[in-house]
């Protein structure tokens, strides 16, 4: 187990590495002179060779990765090539944000799936059942921008009970960053959860049909509590599986919902970032992104040894 | 008074009779074997007992466990009966258990559920007592141990030990040795006689020598019907119905030995 955990871990860490490196490269051999864009098609030659000194794009390219990985494991991801602000410190804001965001969200998506998910697969047969189903089915349906514009109207626009947008820290104001959260992370929550219930739903489904379920009933236990005591462990693999997917999309995939309620996320960093051109701070998001879809992944593994026995290797 | 009376049972799917008419009885102590070909209905006989049924077939007719109806008895009262009075052993070892239990709590669940043990130690300490039952080596350690760390033959004497657990007055077994193999097989059987003392037992398989060496009693089942039934003396030695001649002359059974007795021949 701890063994197992260890070389999760090492394979994680050179996943990173190779990444990064990747990153790096990637954005090494796009065309384009990051000075030369800087300083658009009428500076000089020598403004130009300048410029690229102060950037240290000219360089080469592995003294520049070094310096730039080496930055990022402080925190710095270097200054824009555009702004010249520092891309770190907006960065990880900005990734303050999402991660609120998206986490409240899931966790907004997993307590309407489970029950719900389970309680469709147990009627499946009946008229309950099948309207969970049908209504999850629309759900996934339903963009979660549209979602998002839905519950502005009612609760902003027509209750006036919650902000319609923007974004306080929650350092700053804990209750107004609560109540601005609540309408993007439901936009986002509703439409995640309906996707996870038909999951949940199959998976559940999947487990009812299990030979060990029929023992759990031969020895005296009622069907919710055969369920519950033996089914819904076995049946979280697959679960936890579509969430770790869902949990990665939606740090880009929230980016719609950042627009519709106006709050400062990383997708909206990315999107303006890739507008202006500015590599740098696209190279700094891009990693970051890579680096948190890796370590779901990894999260996501360590859960399915705690949760599934016969994939523990000692 | 026998432990199971089934009367004029009745299973159907739709307007499929899977089972028809069947009736039956098993006292305590008894060992009544069902016997017959693959899909005549002897596992569906077996889930109709235990009120097991799958959603979609119905039953109709009288089933009774120590004088209680089972047939359209409700879900929680034979929920109680299920474990305790009645528990079954199935034919699949290897999917059985739950594979992300340790078996020991799987043992001493169906204890503590039907709380024939104080409280969760005493258990866990009576579902050792029993893998040692069931000889599984080293039970203390067995019991801390997956599904999945264990062989088909370990996992049906957990199952055994679970059925066993809260000493049922029906054990049933639905083909509890056709997955294993003949020497596994053999070590099985005779955990299960050495422990159904006063239980009734009704025993599923299509192996004749197994029931020749497990019961008295044996019921012929044949496209939903009981064809024949008897001690198993006479139905091996002057089977009556065409289908039972079929079934033994099909069979590696040898009628009887040199004095008289039934002679079996084992799978190689
Ligand atoms: N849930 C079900 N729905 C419809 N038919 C079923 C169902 N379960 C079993 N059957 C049918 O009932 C018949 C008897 O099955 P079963 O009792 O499992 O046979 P066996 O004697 O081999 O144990 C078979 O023809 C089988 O296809
Ligand atoms: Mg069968």
């Amino acid at each position: 187990m701890i063994l197992g955990i260890a070389r999760r871990t090492a394979i994680f860490l050179v996943s990173v590495l190779a990444a990064s490196i990747a990153v790096f490269l990637f954005m090494a051999v796009l065309p384009g002179d990051p000075a030369q864009v800087a300083l658009g098609i009428n500076a000089t030659p020598e403004l130009i060779a300048r410029t690229r000194a102060e950037f240290g794009t000219d360089r080469p390219l592995t003294t520049q990765y070094f310096d730039w990985i080496g930055g990022v494991l402080t925190g710095d991801f270097g200054r824009s090539y555009v702004t010249r602000d520092l891309i770190g410190p907006q960065l990880a804001d900005r990734l303050g944000v999402t991660l609120w965001l998206v986490g409240a969200a899931m966790v907004i998506a997993v307590v309407i799936a489970v029950p719900l998910g389970s309680f469709a697969a147990v009627r499946h047969r009946k008229v309950s059942g099948t309207v969970i189903s049908g209504a999850s089915q629309l759900g996934v349906a339903v963009p979660a921008f549209l979602a998002g514009i839905l519950l502005v109207q009612v609760f902003a626009v027509q209750w006036r009970l919650l902000p319609s947008g923007g974004w306080t820290p929650p350092n700053q104001d804990f209750g107004e960053f609560l109540r601005g959260l609540v309408l993007p992370a439901l936009a986002l929550g509703l439409v995640q959860g309906a996707v996870l219930t038909r999951y949940v739903r199959s998976a559940v489904l999947d487990t009812l049909r299990e030979d060990y379920l029929r023992t759990a009933r031969a020895k005296g236990l009622m069907p919710g509590q055969a369920l519950v005591r033996h089914g819904l462990r076995n049946a979280a693999v697959p679960v936890v599986t579509v969430l770790g997917l869902q949990l990665t999309t939606l740090l880009i995939g929230a980016v719609v919902v950042e627009r519709v309620f106006v709050l400062p996320g990383l997708g909206s960093m990315l999107l303006d970032a890739v507008a202006a051109r500015d590599l740098l701070t696209v190279q700094g998001i891009v990693l970051v992104l890579v680096i948190a879809a890796l370590l779901v992944n990894f999260l996501v593994d360590l859960l399915y040894t705690v949760i599934d026995p016969r994939l523990r290797r000692s | 008074m026998s432990v199971l009376t089934v009367h004029g049972l009745n299973v159907s799917a739709g307007d499929a009779e899977l089972v028809r008419d069947v009736s039956f009885t098993i006292g305590k102590g008894e060992r009544v074997g069902l016997i017959g070909e693959s899909g005549s209905g002897k596992s569906v006989t077996a889930s109709a007992v235990m009120g097991l049924l799958s959603e979609e077939l119905t039953a109709s007719g009288s089933i009774t466990l120590n004088g209680k109806q089972i047939v359209g008895m409700p879900e929680r009262q034979l929920s109680r009966l299920r474990g305790r009075d009645m528990s079954m052993v199935f034919q699949e070892p290897m999917t059985a258990l739950n594979p992300a239990m340790q078996v020991g709590k799987q043992v001493a669940e169906v204890m503590s559920l039907h709380r024939t043990q104080p409280d969760r130690r005493s258990a866990r300490a009576a579902a050792v007592d029993l893998l040692g039952r069931v000889r599984l080596p080293d039970p203390q350690r067995a019991a801390k141990s997956y599904p999945h760390q264990l062989s088909g033959g370990q996992r049906q004497r957990v199952m055994l030990a679970i059925a066993l657990a809260n000493n049922p007055s029906l054990l049933i077994c639905d083909e509890p040795t056709t997955a294993l193999d003949v020497t596994v097989q053999a070590q099985i059987l005779d955990l299960i006689l050495a422990n159904t003392n006063d239980s009734a037992l009704l025993f599923i398989t299509h192996d004749l020598a197994v029931v020749a060496t497990v019961c008295e009693r044996v019921l012929v089942m044949y496209n939903g019907r009981i064809v024949e039934s008897g001690l198993v003396r006479d139905v091996f030695t002057a089977p009556e119905h065409r289908y039972t001649r079929q079934l033994l002359a099909s069979s590696d059974l040898e009628a009887t030995d040199e004095n008289g007795r039934l002679r079996t021949v084992s799978h190689d």
